[in-house]
């Protein structure tokens, strides 16, 4: 027998991703839509000895085509023509929901109706017989309750047991859809056309929620109440900070970094002295093991511990995501976001750029326009994202370790007040025509599924894993080559190796901001590779042998450094040089993600680009100040 | 009067809308002449508002609240 087709579609804040996850578990795939950067989830099982596939449809409110999800949608079940067709409908909130459900069996495509969240519904007064629903719209219905695995089964039995081409619009529909092609022939206005066919739509919806919902008046809400405190008055900013304050403490301190400690421990006690034993033991060629073990390692394994401080900053932002705050802490800020230019929504892609503008840069398609989503993929850049923290980390140590807190908490602020600056330059310059909107569902607050979290965890954490096998990879390779040989081959000296002529020659640039050494001029070359290079890099080059990128641990490479490197910067080049690296050009693989979200070259060139301008401004006036006033 | 003057508490009616960007995205979103709306509350520093109708909240700017004409209930 072929694979049964089936495709969930349903507004968003519907427990749609919830219920994919629980139908397919880890048996799914994720690629891209074609042409569009929007994620395209398939999951494949067994049901009954049946092979199903499933494919999560982008959650939209309607399907007029206005943004690319609509588009997507559309296409799909119209193209592809899906055996099964499950409309999920948050029960709760049944007559918006009926909206996009109308719209998809005006094109005569047979629907499941999924009444899911049944049971908050009842919760919130409202009882719906299912059986009404079936008669007025002509569509089977099942109940499911969010996350269940009997939800689930009840599903898949449904997808097995069920022929679409039995069920057919009913009467009311095809009346329904009568008025609508009327109102069409009739119109000479399309838009006004448009606004009447809404107004029918709805007029039906009325009539429906009529015969099967009866409502009895609820008490308030919890998700009222809890927004009574969230999201009023005089207490939500610093609950917000507070939240946030959390989100980094738990990352930072409580569980993110005690994983990568341990990682780091594993590496550096383990994996290093075991795989140099190995090869003496096999006695390779001293140029192999070097390549391996300082090289791959070195290079490789300080990206690996990473890792769990990424990871755990994912999960908190998709645990936090998946409760509805997301939502609210877009409510909180669109004042302040758009005095910069931007809007509440974009609030949640610039946090995550703290820990990495990869995904930051993917999260602004969530904005709504087109401006929205440009202006935020260009200033996430000059965000402290998680490797660069290392940087700012060791120089504080090293040159200001009475206040070395407070130095790297002013570089957070740089680069904050900086995307704010350029956020606001780029609104009154290059995209000065068009407008920034904001509309947004305040879904209730919901306990999110861990196993969706987790899911979700993974899904935006792997990119990392993926960077540490491939870019890392073989840039640890190329850094360990061009600091070992010359044009004559293998080299002692690294200040005769091809790295030190680079570095040289991009030194020069930096004439005038008090750092120009072929060391530096190497690092910040290594650091657009991978941010995470920069640290490591200047420990090869000023001879520290197991350089760690660790915050902690910056203290005591810091010791171990401040003699070789302490020549090469003052305490006020040094502060340039940490400026110059919050904000200049990202990691290729931010500009590779810039790529894949614009579209267009010319958008990575000219991130690049004016990062590069920007930092190398800013900091040449850090240092020609700095030098006025005498420091 | 204009949702923008409702104030946190009060049950409207939707009269009309004006033309704007969101017109059409507000109607399919329920905001149609008819639709009974409850101002929920204005955001922290002002700006937007929250508004509860067809058992949903929605949030929005008071600069398009003020393109909805509404009535008292």
């Amino acid at each position: 027998m072929t694979v049964l087709a089936v495709a969930l579609t349903g507004n968003p804040n519907t427990g749609k991703s919830t219920l994919f996850n629980e139908l397919t578990g880890a048996q799914q795939k994720i690629g891209n839509w074609p042409g569009v950067t929007v994620d395209k989830k398939i999951g494949y099982l067994k049901h009954r000895e049946r092979a199903i596939s499933i494919v999560d449809l982008p959650g939209t409110y309607s399907v007029d085509a206005r943004s690319p999800e609509e588009k997507i949608v559309m296409e799909y079940l119209l193209e592809q023509q899906p055996d099964i067709v499950v409309d999920v409908v948050d029960a709760s909130n049944m007559e918006r929901n009926l909206f996009l459900t109308i719209q998809l069996l005006e094109h005569r495509i047979p629907l499941v109706i999924d009444l899911n969240m049944m049971d908050e519904a009842e919760k919130r007064g409202s009882r719906i017989s299912t059986k009404k629903l079936e008669e007025l719209i002509g569509m089977p219905v099942v109940e499911t309750v969010g996350r269940s695995k009997q939800s689930a089964r009840k599903l898949l039995d449904v997808f097995t047991a069920t022929v679409m081409s039995d069920y057919q619009n009913s009467a009311l529909l095809e009346a329904h859809i009568a008025k609508i092609e009327r109102i069409q022939a009739d119109s000479v206005n399309l838009e006004q056309a448009e606004e009447e066919i809404i107004a029918q739509r709805y007029e039906l919806i009325d009539q429906i929620m009529e015969q099967a919902v009866v409502k009895t008046e609820a008490a308030r809400s919890v998700s009222e109440k809890i927004d009574s405190v969230l999201a009023n008055g005089f207490f939500a900013l610093p609950l917000l900070l507070l939240m946030i304050y959390a989100v980094f403490e738990i990352t930072f301190t409580w569980i993110g970094q005690p994983l990568a400690d341990g990682l780091e421990e594993l590496i550096s006690a383990g994996l290093t002295p075991w795989v140099h034993d190995g090869l003496t033991a096999l006695s390779v060629e001293p140029w192999l093991e070097s390549l391996l073990v300082e090289g791959i390692i070195g290079g490789v394994g300080s990206v690996l511990t990473f890792v769990p401080l990424i990871f755990t900053l994912f999960f908190c932002l998709s645990f936090l995501d998946g409760t509805g705050y997301m939502a609210r802490v877009a409510f909180i800020m669109d004042p302040i976001m758009r005095r910069a230019g931007l809007t509440g929504k974009g609030v949640m892609p610039l946090i995550m750029g703290f820990g990495c503008g990869v995904p930051a840069i993917m999260g602004a398609k969530a904005l709504d326009s087109e401006k929205d989503r440009m202006i935020s993929i260009l200033v996430t850049p000059f965000l402290t994202c998680g490797a660069k923290l290392p940087i700012m980390a060791l120089f504080a140590a090293m040159f200001f370790p009475e206040n070395a807190t407070n130095v790297v908490f002013s570089m957070y602020v740089i680069g904050v007040v900086m995307a704010i600056c350029m956020a606001k330059l780029l609104n009154v310059t290059t995209f000065k025509d068009e407008k920034s909107t904001f509309l947004l569902e305040l879904p209730p607050y919901r306990m999110p599924a861990m196993k969706s979290v987790l899911m979700e965890t993974w899904d935006k954490g792997k990119g990392y894993l993926i960077k540490a096998g491939t870019i890392i990879f073989a840039m640890s390779v190329l850094i360990w080559f061009l600091s070992n040989y010359n044009m004559d081959g293998p080299t002692e000296a690294m200040s005769e190796s091809f790295l030190a002529a680079i570095g040289g020659a991009i030194a020069v640039l930096f004439s005038f901001h008090g750092f120009a050494s072929w060391e530096n001029g190497a690092a910040i070359a290594t650091g657009i590779l991978a941010k995470e290079s920069v640290v490591a890099t200047l420990g090869i080059l000023y001879g520290v042998p197991d350089i760690s990128t660790e915050a902690e641990a910056a203290a005591e490479t810091a010791s171990q450094m401040a003699g070789s490197m302490g020549g090469g910067f003052t305490a006020l080049s040094a502060i340039t040089f940490m400026v110059f690296s919050q904000l200049y050009t990202p990691c290729v693989t931010a500009l590779g993600t810039i790529k894949k979200e614009t579209g267009k070259w010319k958008w990575v060139a000219f991130a690049a680009a004016y990062t590069f301008g920007a930092a190398w401004i800013v900091s040449l006036l850090v240092y020609q100040i700095g030098s006025l006033l005498g420091y | 009067m204009t949702l923008k003057d409702a104030k946190p508490g009060m049950t409207v009616r939707v009269e009309s809308l004006e033309p704007s960007d969101l017109k059409q995205r507000l109607m399919s979103l329920g905001v149609i002449k008819g639709t009974v709306v409850k101002v929920l509350r204005s955001a922290p520093l002002g700006d937007p508002m929250a508004i509860s109708l067809r058992s949903y909240s929605l949030s929005l700017r008071l600069a398009d609240a003020e393109k909805i004409k509404v009535q008292m209930v």
